[in-house]
């Protein structure tokens, strides 16, 4: 019976010190991981969706609430003027959740580009979602009034050819930021404001 | 027949060099060895594992019942690797994302769980981290040799800090097999029977 509380004693105090441990770790590099994630994961598609903006998008970023979740949005100003905003969102991939980093112009509600940031889709197929830039050029232009389907569901976005469940996690990535967008849009224009020059 | 520390560290270098000697851990060594610059990270965060685990292991060893010690060896191991994997994370980003899944897998690593059970629950604080130490140096030369070996070959270049080096020029036709996962097999196996038939005089 000792044994048996000595064995209960030392994993619980074990458990314990390593939690505590790493959940010390944990809130010292939180901050430093995220900045380290914008950089490297976020920072490439948002570079390429605001080619030519005269700001740095990665630094000019804003959060705001939506419902219960904390939206963190990119900003991207041409001309000296701050019009179109970046967000990132999530489908339903094949191997997991495909990232998808959206730009939206604020004159005309239309995408400006698009960038897939993570993903874990079959090299090859699913994974020229990311490396196809024929692929994320079909978004540019394309109005985010009415939802995002491939050619197949009734779109206008044509699937990479063997990775319909691909295109279709990243049409619904976008079909959600246009959703937030949509039910956002008076405060990002509020927002906005702030960065024109 | 008592070591000294020298050669408790030292054995971790040949003697008994974790992949080839003791043919441990060879999910790592496969997986990650495309480039020299994988491996040798691949082996740098094994490293630190292994010492930490073994030292905390050792420290441990009076007051951890017999009974339990897998499930106290793997708390202590998981912990480390969750440590690791943070400050990766943080530090050096780049890498962890092609180090990927691996990084937390080092938890099952049969090395370092293997070197708690065989040495540190069995020896002292400062003889543990010495060995700790030479198995886990032993380990990232061999990763760094499979995978220069195997990028050198397979690609034509030497990856140090992010910047591929071309070694033999534009003219050369990449050998790719020597990347893919079999290439690997082959290449521990042609570096396991040269290191028998340089040890076996």
């Amino acid at each position: 019976m000792r044994e048996m509380i000595r064995m209960v004693l030392v994993l619980t105090i074990l458990s314990a010190f390593s939690g505590g441990l790493l959940a010390a770790i944990r809130d010292n590099t939180k901050e430093k991981i995220e900045n380290q994630q914008l950089q490297f994961v976020k920072g490439p598609a948002i570079n390429a969706i605001f080619e030519g903006a005269s700001n740095n998008p990665i630094a000019d970023r804003f959060k705001l609430t939506d419902g219960e979740i904390e939206r963190s949005f990119f900003v991207g100003v041409f001309d000296g003027e701050a019009r179109s905003v970046a967000l990132e969102s999530y489908g339903k991939g094949y191997g997991g959740d495909v990232g998808l980093m959206v730009g939206i112009n604020l004159k005309d509600d239309t995408i400006i580009g698009v960038g897939v940031t993570t993903h874990a889709e079959t090299p090859g197929m699913g994974a020229k979602a990311k490396s196809d830039p024929d692929f994320a050029a079909q978004f540019k232009g394309v109005s985010v009034k009415e939802p995002i389907k491939v050619t197949n569901d009734g779109g206008a976005i044509g699937a990479i050819s063997g990775a319909t469940i691909t295109s279709r996690a990243v049409c619904s990535a976008a079909t959600d930021v246009a959703d937030v967008y949509k039910r956002l849009k008076p405060q990002l224009e509020e927002k906005l404001k702030a960065f024109n020059k | 027949m008592a070591k000294s520390l020298a050669q408790e560290f030292a054995k971790g270098l040949w003697e008994e060099i974790p992949p080839f000697r003791l043919v441990l851990g060879l999910c790592p060594v496969l997986a990650v060895t495309k480039t020299v610059e994988n491996g040798i990270g691949m082996g740098l965060a094994t490293t630190f594992v292994l010492v930490c685990s073994n030292m905390l292991v050792s420290m441990l060893r009076k007051i951890i019942p017999s009974k339990v010690r897998i499930a106290c060896f793997i708390i202590i191991i998981a912990t480390f690797v969750t440590v690791v994997e943070l400050l990766m994370q943080a530090f050096a980003y780049p890498l962890f994302l092609k180090l990927g899944i691996f990084i937390p897998l080092i938890v099952v690593n049969c090395i370092v769980l293997g070197r708690s059970e065989a040495f540190a629950s069995k020896n002292g604080v400062v003889r543990s981290i010495a060995d700790g130490l030479g198995m886990g140096i032993g380990f990232t030369i061999s990763l760094g040799c499979l995978g220069a070996v195997r990028e050198l070959f397979g690609n034509g270049t030497l990856t140090f800090w992010e910047t591929p080096i071309q070694i033999f020029g534009p003219s050369f036709q990449p050998f790719a097999f020597m990347v893919e996962a079999p290439g690997a097999f082959v290449c521990l196996g042609l570096m396991l029977c040269l290191m028998n038939l340089a040890g076996s005089k």
